[in-house]
């Protein structure tokens, strides 16, 4: 029943592309609703691609606290729309939706779709339930066996697996610590990023305290904003403006057994992606030896070393060595988060990694490069501070999506032709 | 009649309808856990549910347990998020493996039963407590009365038990 046959043309491999995309600022205040941000994001990934508001049929949406509906931005937009449909969740749900995007327009039912999500992350909604949405209802349900022991944050919700991950195979906070140093780097060349600054092990280690093992360095940051990507079929990608990032495969909210309560089935410094690499890479026809660039998910430090981990990028308990190698940093084998990630550059629960890795497949991230006389970036690969961020010659790219040690979701890309 | 308490200033609130959270809830204020029993496949769970996650079926009894166990991870929060929380950090949330069906139907399988590290009269673990406590503590549950009929179980050092000469804690390695 868990094996996927990936040898059949119904996985769908290289048959869609996302072909544009769409951003607000990275803000903590965007002043403006999640209606208009979504509008705004929407527009501009339409705008993007080289298409109209007419030929834009479908509109797929996701929330976990605060998000705007498909039925509100499209009217604002002025768009008719043959198939939406808006959903509850947070982290991994982009990867997911590529994967419903592809299959309803392989069933007739749209042919392009929106896919956006809209967030004033940090202004009225903030994960955990603080900021200008809280209020204090009483305990019942699952609350009883979790928020009644002061267990309410993401950090307190997954950080039985990052101390069980160090228990296990002698993960160190410093190696961990790698990570957001390694996306500091990469925010500091992207001009979008709300923190760009440059930041050491040392400085991570000793930010304060905040749920062990993770400090507040090792916490992503919290944002508003909102982000879009248009999905489509690559025979329709042809005439479009942008060089398509095709899709070879796509994992949507793959889970851990007992998702009811994920700790009870061990070993619990495993998470989703140890299941979901199994229908990835199969489906893709290519494994993590051939990704060129990752986007692996970086909630905290933690998720994204465990999510390169279990998809496979290293042995099972390496992961510590893996980050800590060098191997993530632009300029080297494999970089991960080149903009930046949920780290640095903001919080989209998600989206902006496949973004990114949007870019990175046109050969046009938007980076300090010079603009030649052809209107496009001439890139440098030159690292230092400031400098370019676009990875040279990348034809592959893995995005990791991650909700919990429980679920996650994954996209593997091709340059288009 | 939904059932109605308070822990640390908060209401607690079991609606009727939740018939296997109300029965959980009421055995704790009777000083001994009892977990959902599957009257067909004869194991338990935790939390609660509406099925045996290992056969499906719906129908199952309550049975008592030990309410012993070891830690099998947790974490220490520094930086509370509720804020009846704040005065009692740093404060531990424990992950703890029961002693019964540990590693059963599966090798990484066990009950894993969540809660606060608390002191022996059930009141938030000190500084000097919370250091001391890490991966391998044995430890025993205590419960907390909410009043109203229930009472919230937690976990306290083992006084009785042996300890490991180590525990792991955040920074051992």
């Amino acid at each position: 029943m868990r094996d996927i046959d990936a040898t059949t043309d119904r996985n769908l491999r290289g048959k869609y592309a996302i072909v544009g995309i769409g951003e607000t600022e990275y803000t903590r205040g965007s002043g403006m609703t999640t209606r208009a941000l979504g509008t705004r994001a929407v527009r501009a990934a339409v705008e993007d691609a080289g298409l109209t508001f007419d030929d834009v049929d479908g509109m797929l949406s996701y929330s976990g606290n605060d998000s705007i509906p498909s039925t509100v931005v499209a009217g604002d937009l002025g768009m008719r729309l043959n198939f939406y449909m808006d959903c509850q969740g947070g982290g991994s749900s982009t990867e997911a939706l590529v994967g419903i995007a592809m299959g309803v327009i392989e069933a007739g039912l749209c042919n392009t779709v929106a896919i956006f999500r809209a967030m004033n992350g940090y202004s009225e909604f903030r994960i955990g339930g603080t900021g200008r949405s809280s209020g204090r209802s009483a305990l019942s349900g699952d609350a009883l066996f979790g928020r009644v022991y002061g267990q309410a944050s993401a950090g307190q919700n997954f950080a039985h697996s990052f101390m069980r991950h160090m228990y296990d195979y002698g993960t160190t906070p410093e190696q961990v610590a790698h990570v957001k140093v390694i996306h500091s780097e990469h925010a500091s060349n992207n001009p979008k990023a709300y923190y760009k600054n440059r930041v050491t092990v040392d400085d991570v280690l000793s930010s304060r305290m905040i749920c062990k093992p993770l400090h507040l360095l090792d916490c992503c940051v919290e944002t508003d904003n909102a982000n879009c990507i248009i999905v489509t079929s690559m025979e329709r990608a042809k005439d479009l403006r942008h060089t398509p990032a095709k899709i070879l495969a796509v994992v949507g909210r793959c889970s851990k057994p007992r998702m009811d309560n994920h700790y009870q089935h061990g070993p619990i410094s495993t998470v989703a992606g140890h299941y979901a690499r199994n229908i990835l890479w199969s489906n893709a026809g290519v494994g993590p030896e051939d990704i060129q660039v990752t986007g692996s998910y970086d909630a905290f430090t933690f998720t994204t070393m465990l999510q390169l981990e279990d998809y496979g990028f290293c042995k099972k308990g390496e992961g510590g060595d893996y980050v800590s190698s060098g191997v993530m940093r632009l300029g080297n084998k494999r970089p991960n988060n080149t903009s930046g990630g949920h780290l640095c550059e903001g919080y989209t629960h998600g989206i902006a990694m496949v973004i990114e890795n949007v870019r990175q497949l046109r050969h046009d991230i938007d980076d300090s490069c010079p603009i030649g006389e052809d209107g496009k970036r001439q890139h440098t690969h030159d690292y230092s501070e400031g400098g370019c961020r676009q990875v040279k010659d990348v034809e592959l790219s893995a995005n990791l999506g991650w909700a919990t040690p429980n679920t996650g979701s994954a996209l593997v890309m091709q340059r288009g032709d | 009649m939904p059932l109605e308490g308070e822990y640390m200033g908060r209401d607690v609130v079991i609606n009727d309808l939740d018939t296997a959270n109300q029965e959980f809830y009421s055995h704790c204020a009777t000083g001994t856990l009892h977990l959902q029993n599957c009257a067909s496949c004869d194991l338990m769970r935790y939390p609660t549910t509406t099925a045996c996650p290992w056969c499906a079926k719906a129908e199952y009894d309550w049975k008592p347990v030990s309410g012993r166990g070891t830690v099998h991870s947790y974490t220490e929060v520094h930086h509370a998020i509720d804020p009846v929380f704040r005065e009692h950090v740093p404060y531990h949330i424990l992950l703890v493996d029961l002693d019964e069906q540990l590693g059963q139907p599966t090798e990484h399988e066990a009950l894993r039963i969540n809660g606060n590290l608390v002191d022996a009269d059930g009141e938030m673990a000190g500084e000097d407590l919370v250091n001391t406590v890490g991966i391998g503590t044995r430890v025993r549950i205590v419960f907390k009365d909410m009043g109203g009929g229930i009472a919230l179980p937690l976990w306290t050092v083992d006084e009785e038990a042996e300890q490991p000469e180590t525990v792991w804690r955040y920074g051992s390695s």
